[in-house]
């Protein structure tokens, strides 16, 4: 019995683990999208994040200079988004490929440059990576089954964890309650409308757009300086695809986005677990099928096989002032 | 053209950030690309599969639908001629290469055909489901050649190689053949098939009636209904047609290069093809020569690591993205204020021919 409480703790804590850069880039892509830009570079956005991260945690040993570093660098290729969709009206989806292609080739070179080591900064120590939450004591012994679930689950886990956490319910709240995200809500929607109203539709995408900067440098942070130790070639490995998959799964809405990302990172927790092993009545399933389950699902629910998903009705669309 | 000069210009500045000079750097890059005979053959076997992607992306960009999709569809386009090659193992070459050609365009076009009746039918945007297609295509192919078509008793996951009496010919084989000796190197027929391709595109796109209704659903899909075209099978048949030349990547590479099918032979190409048909602006005549760019790129990346410890081939990557961001995405940047200059420089003729310059706008 308490060893079946502690696989499951140990897959829902390796579930959170997994779940918490796809939160970060999800919520990335929720902030510009429901602001109507869309948003494919989010892995690069994600790479270069974690790619400058690691690179100044490496040189000034400092992981906080190192997460600045990383969210500069989101930011920055954010800005370039926004000049490219919103300033000159060009076409977002090649905008964000561009991004992705461009830093999945500067990232490994500059590395290769700075670092001389095949494309990958050095390993970093322990005082140069985010440091995790360690809770007071072990409770595992005196309480019984909230013991095991405070130790494993909640104690020792990345700061950006907590961080990541705690964005799901203010994003929900300033998206829902407040002025600022009514008016992001409506220049997805109708951006006529609000320009109507007198609110710059360029202004408030930029401010959309710096926030998905944010929130992808962060991600990016968490994989290279937290959950891992140092930048490694090709280190989001889809990551910022899946996370936009977790977006349009969760409907473009702050809670169901948070379910999609934890059930994505469930299929990856689980996918470990499940190598060569024989399951009832289906046998062993390969890893790959587990491994396309994302991608399916999102395709099936795309094409209204499962509940419908519609996008912001003006994403995608560059607005131009009527003259 | 000026994008293009911006584009190149940023990569000298990326160069110079990593601390060589970019001008050494790209000349090198041009000299290992087309200094000698066996680095423009390999240069041409590179910029077969840029044709092939480019045209792809360029057919779907004229019905108005963006296919990043060409990586997966090349991918699933290899194991159409890898299965031609492993079915007919031991045939001669030019049964393999016809089934295989055959068999290529209609896996690529089958996977592709998927995203494009989604789009069509049910309305899911043709982006996604293309993009997530290229990672369900990848999961596909691991899993078949890790447990299907894995040659017997040995662990690195590819199939068995095709003996070679079925390759398709390389072009040094042909030409030595015909009495000319040149340097081997993995250019084989497909670069014909490539131009064959362009021109068939050309003629499809601009001279035939379904060519004519691609371009106008892209263009108004609502005007194209008025004119009593179906918008949704246009979709649907330029999905196809992106998806058959996507496909033909797998002819050049299994077929004519590795011989055998492997994990990830496409490499980008697919991604490539972005910039090739940005570049090319979606026509066969500009993605003939916007593919050799990016074929000596590719070639050249490969080996300025010798001469340049500080320069790895991820920096071609670099050019592609800096490409596709400002001959695509940052189209309009420099318009403005060139059709500025334009204008006064026209104005100031007008001035001197026309004395009184009636004001115009």
């Amino acid at each position: 019995m308490t060893e079946l409480l502690f696989g499951m703790l140990h897959i829902a804590d390796a579930t959170l683990r997994v779940a918490t850069p796809l939160v970060l880039a999800a919520f990335a892509g929720l902030w510009c999208e429901r602001a109507g830009v869309v948003d494919i570079g989010l892995e690069g956005k994600m790479l270069a994040g974690a790619f400058f991260a690691a690179a100044v945690a490496a040189m000034t040993g400092s992981p906080w200079t190192g997460l600045l570093a990383g969210v500069a660098a989101g930011v920055a290729l954010a800005l370039v988004h926004g000049f490219a969709c919103i300033t000159h009206g060009g076409n977002q989806v090649v905008s964000g490929m561009a991004i992705n292609i461009l830093v999945a080739g500067l990232a490994p070179s500059l590395a290769f440059a700075w670092f001389r080591q095949g494309g990958q900064t050095p390993p970093l120590p322990g005082s140069a990576r985010l440091p995790a939450v360690d809770l007071p004591g072990p409770l595992a012994d005196s309480v019984p089954v909230l013991g095991p679930v405070y130790d494993v689950l909640l104690d020792g886990n990345n700061v950006l964890v907590w961080l990541a956490l705690a964005l799901v319910p203010v994003t929900a709240y300033a998206l829902e309650r407040t002025r600022f995200g009514l008016r992001l809500r409506a220049v997805g929607e109708n951006p006529a409308a609000v320009d109507t109203a007198g609110l710059s539709v360029a202004g408030l995408r930029y401010r959309a757009l710096l926030l998905t900067g944010v929130l992808t440098g962060i991600a990016g942070a968490y994989l290279s300086i937290g959950h891992g130790a140092g930048f490694v070639r090709d280190m989001t490995a889809g990551k910022g695809y899946l996370a936009l998959a977790a977006l349009i799964f969760g409907k473009w809405r702050p809670w169901p986005t948070l379910a999609a990302c934890l059930l994505f990172a469930l299929t990856d927790a689980v996918q470990i677990r499940l190598q060569g092993v024989d399951l009832p009545l289906i046998g062993t399933v390969p890893v790959q099928f587990i491994q396309m389950l994302p991608y399916v699902l999102t395709v099936l629910l795309l094409a209204g096989f499962v509940g419908r998903a519609v996008a912001p009705r003006a994403a995608g669309v560059p607005y131009v002032k009527e003259r | 053209m000026v994008n293009l000069a911006a584009a190149f210009a940023l990569s000298g500045l990326v160069i110079l950030a990593i601390g060589e000079n970019p001008i050494d750097v790209l000349g090198l890059m041009v000299r290992e690309a087309l200094g000698y005979p066996e680095a423009i053959g390999y240069t041409l076997y590179f910029t077969t599969n840029y044709i092939f992607t480019g045209l792809a992306v360029a057919v779907a960009f004229h019905c108005g639908l963006f296919n990043i999709g060409g990586e997966g569809q090349a991918y699933i386009g290899g194991l159409g001629a890898g299965l031609a090659g492993l079915v007919l193992f031991g045939w001669p070459w030019p049964a393999v290469a016809l089934a295989g050609v055959v068999l290529a365009a209609l896996f690529g076009a089958g996977w592709a055909f998927i995203p494009g009746w989604l789009q069509a039918r049910r309305g899911s945007h043709i982006v996604i489901t293309t993009i997530m297609f290229n990672f369900i295509a990848a999961a596909v192919m691991t899993w078949l050649l890790v447990d299907v078509l894995i040659k017997p008793g040995q662990q690195s996951p590819e199939s068995r190689a095709f003996p070679p009496e079925s390759w398709l010919p390389t072009v040094d084989r042909v030409l030595a053949g015909m009495g000319v000796t040149v340097a081997p190197s993995p250019l084989n027929l497909s670069f014909l098939l490539a131009l064959a391709a362009c021109v068939a595109v050309w003629l499809f796109i601009w001279h035939t009636p379904g060519g004519y209704e691609l371009r106008t659903v892209g263009r108004n899909d609502r005007a194209a209904v008025y004119a009593g075209i179906r918008p949704g099978r246009a979709v649907i048949v330029a999905m196809l047609v992106s998806g058959a030349l996507a496909g033909l990547v797998g002819v050049n590479e299994i077929l004519g290069a590795q011989h055998r099918l492997i994990l990830n032979f496409t490499n980008g190409v697919g991604f490539v093809g972005i910039a090739v048909a940005l570049m090319g602006r979606n026509h066969p005549a500009g993605i003939v020569p916007a593919a050799l760019l990016f074929g000596v790129l590719a070639q050249g990346g490969a080996n300025i690591s010798f001469d340049f410890p500080a320069v790895n081939r991820e920096l071609v990557m670099v050019i592609q993205g800096l490409v596709i961001l400002l001959a695509g995405a940052l189209e309009n940047l420099f318009r403005p204020s060139i059709e500025a200059a334009l204008r006064r420089r026209r104005r100031d003729d007008d001035d001197g021919a026309v004395p009184a310059g009636e004001g115009r706008a």
